[in-house]
Formats: structure tokens, sequence, C-alpha cells
């Protein structure tokens, strides 16, 4: 495998990773919302 | 956990890429455990908010994921042999079983976590409850020991309709019990008719299959008979009251096409009606439990939300 291949790779890996923890972030923030009670937007 | 790094082969780290890391989650298996725990979260009554319920089943989908990962870590050795397996990301040396190991834990930690603290901890409990009884008692203690393997391994399996019950009501009941006998019922001839069909591979693997240990003959018989129990336990939910007519006409004609197959399957002993027995029993399970949501869905004009 060549390095850019596995630069390629290794970036696909960081990008997934980034989209995961948004998205943790986001239902964090949607289950506070539920649990406060405030109407979620 | 006793480390199995030493019978690998040379790493080849860095040329996972992520879709090594999904396949390491079993996704197909995800599915299945995501269809029986909604039906599970459907059936219970009292509400609950559309993101909490969304935040249960995802809890849910990632610890069986998370167990599958650890299995699949744990497993690598075996995987290598067998066909069926061989290209699994660990087997193939694209991800080290200790890196998978760690991936599962981690992703079953914080499913649990977010599990009791978005829901309850009864749906926690039984979620930790779940990924540990497939690790440990599945996955370490029974798989390579043992035929009976997978009918108690299987109880792993039969969580999920319970734990998204739990996640909703905060405790237990009779209908979540019920589902959970129906799965456990099921996963003995679902694995039997796919262990007749690759029971060369699980023999050389050292893997204890009935059809390696007992026989063919013998497995074609255990398949039939628990079918036979399975066909008439799946209509318990309609003589209990907490599913419909709708339910019931899917399960009894579900029912009796799984028992036609299993008949055939004990007469002919051919592997071709194993594999069709197999795939059957897969379409089965999902016909089942999605016609249990549609059918409460139906009752209520609507999600319970």
């Amino acid at each position: 495998m060549s390095a850019e291949d596995q630069r390629r790779r290794r970036r696909s890996k960081n990008i997934a990773l980034a989209v995961v923890l948004a998205g943790l972030a986001a239902l964090f923030y949607l289950i506070t919302l539920v649990k406060l009670g405030v109407p979620a937007p | 956990m006793r480390s199995r790094a030493g019978m690998f082969e040379p790493s080849v780290a860095g040329v996972s890429d992520v879709r090594d890391y999904w396949l390491l989650l079993k996704p197909n298996v995800m599915s299945l455990v995501v269809v029986s725990a909604a039906a599970g979260l459907f059936l219970a009554p009292g509400y609950v908010h559309p993101v909490l319920a969304l935040t249960a089943l995802l809890c849910i989908a990632v610890a069986a994921g998370a167990a599958a990962a650890i299995n699949n870590g744990y497993d690598a050795d075996i995987d290598r042999i067998m066909p069926r397996t061989r290209r699994r990301p660990t087997a193939t040396g694209r991800i080290s079983p200790e890196e998978a190991m760690a991936f599962g834990v981690t992703l079953a930690a914080m499913s649990v976590m977010v599990m009791g603290l978005a829901l309850n901890w009864l749906a926690a409990a039984l979620l930790a409850l779940t990924v540990a009884f497939y690790v440990f008692v599945y996955t370490v203690w029974l798989k390579r020991r043992t035929p009976q393997n997978i009918v108690i391994g299987g109880a792993a399996g039969a969580l999920p309709p319970v734990v998204g019950w739990a996640a909703v009501t905060g405790e237990l009941g009779l209908a979540p019990l019920v589902l959970f006998l129906i799965i456990f019922t099921w996963t003995p001839p679902h694995f039997w008719a796919l262990a007749l069909y690759r029971a060369q591979d699980y023999a050389a693997a050292g893997v204890p299959m009935l059809p390696v240990v007992a026989g063919a003959e013998s497995t074609r018989r255990h398949i039939l008979v628990y079918t036979a129990i399975l066909a008439p336990l799946a209509l318990a939910p309609v003589a209990l009251g907490f599913a419909g007519p709708l339910y019931g006409a899917v399960a009894l004609a579900l029912g009796a096409g799984f028992l036609v197959l299993a008949a055939r399957l004990w007469r002919d002993r051919s592997q071709h009606t194993a594999m069709r027995t197999f795939r059957f029993s897969i379409i089965y399970l999902f016909g089942l439990f999605g016609a249990l949501v549609l059918d409460k869905a139906m009752s209520i004009g609507g999600a319970p939300w």
C-alpha cells in the first residue's frame, strides 16, 4: 500500500470520527432539551 | 481475557478503513437487534419522547455492535480458518484483535452510560447484562466448549426487546418475557441450519456445533423440535392480548412456512434445504417483529408517542 493510500485512509477515518463526535454532541444537546422540558428547536 | 495476538500473522496496521470498523459491528445482526428492540419499545405502555426513543434504539444497536466487535477480536483465530468469516477485518489482520476489543469495550461503556442517563438505569443494566452475557458466557465460556453454546448464548440475542420495554416503562413485564422466549426459541434452529451447511468449517475450526458433535441427523431433529415449539409460541402475543389479528395472521403464515422447511430438511437431508431454512429463519424474525410493530401502530393509529 502506498503512503498516499495510507494518508487517504487515515483522513477518511478522521472525518468519520469527527462526524460521530458532532452527532454525539447534537444528540446530547437534544437529550438535554427533552430532559429539561424545553421544546426542541 | 487472554491475549491472542501471538496467533496472528505480521500486523498490517494502517490499512484499515472506515468500512472495516463498520463491518466489525456485524451490521446484519445489528439490524435484527434493532427491529426486535423496536418491538419492545413500541409495545410498552406509556409515553416516551421520540428523541429518547431513538436514543434508546441507538444505544441498543451500538451495544450489539460493541458485543460483536469484542467477539470478532476474541475469535479472530478461528475466524481465519472458516471461509464464511475469514474476510472479517480481525481475521485478515486489518484491525488487530486488541484494537477490536478496545473499540467494543468503549462503545459498550458509552451506550450503557447514555442509556442510563437518558432513559433509566434498569434499561442500562439490562443492556450491560446483554453485552456481558454475549461476551463472557457465549464467546469466552460456551462457544468453544459445548454444542449448547448457541442455546444458552441465545439469551443475549433475546434480550433487546426486554431492554426496549424497560427503556419506556422502567420495569419488566409479561409481554417482554414472551418476546424474549420467542427469540430464545428461534435462535437454535436458526444457527443449527447454518451449522448444517457449514459443518466442515466448524469442525476444522474446532467449534463444537451440534452437527459436528451429534451429527446431521440429530441436528435436523433438533431443528424440527425447536421449530414445532416456536410456531405456536409465536402466537402467544395474540393469546395474551398484546398483539392483534394482523400479527396473528403473519405469525401463523411464517410459522407454517418455517415448519414446512424444517420438516423438509428433516426428510430430504439436503444442504440446499439447510441454507434455505437458515435464510427463511431471518425473514421469519424480521417479519414477526415487523408485524408486531405494524400491528401496534395500526391499533393506536400511529406511533406510541
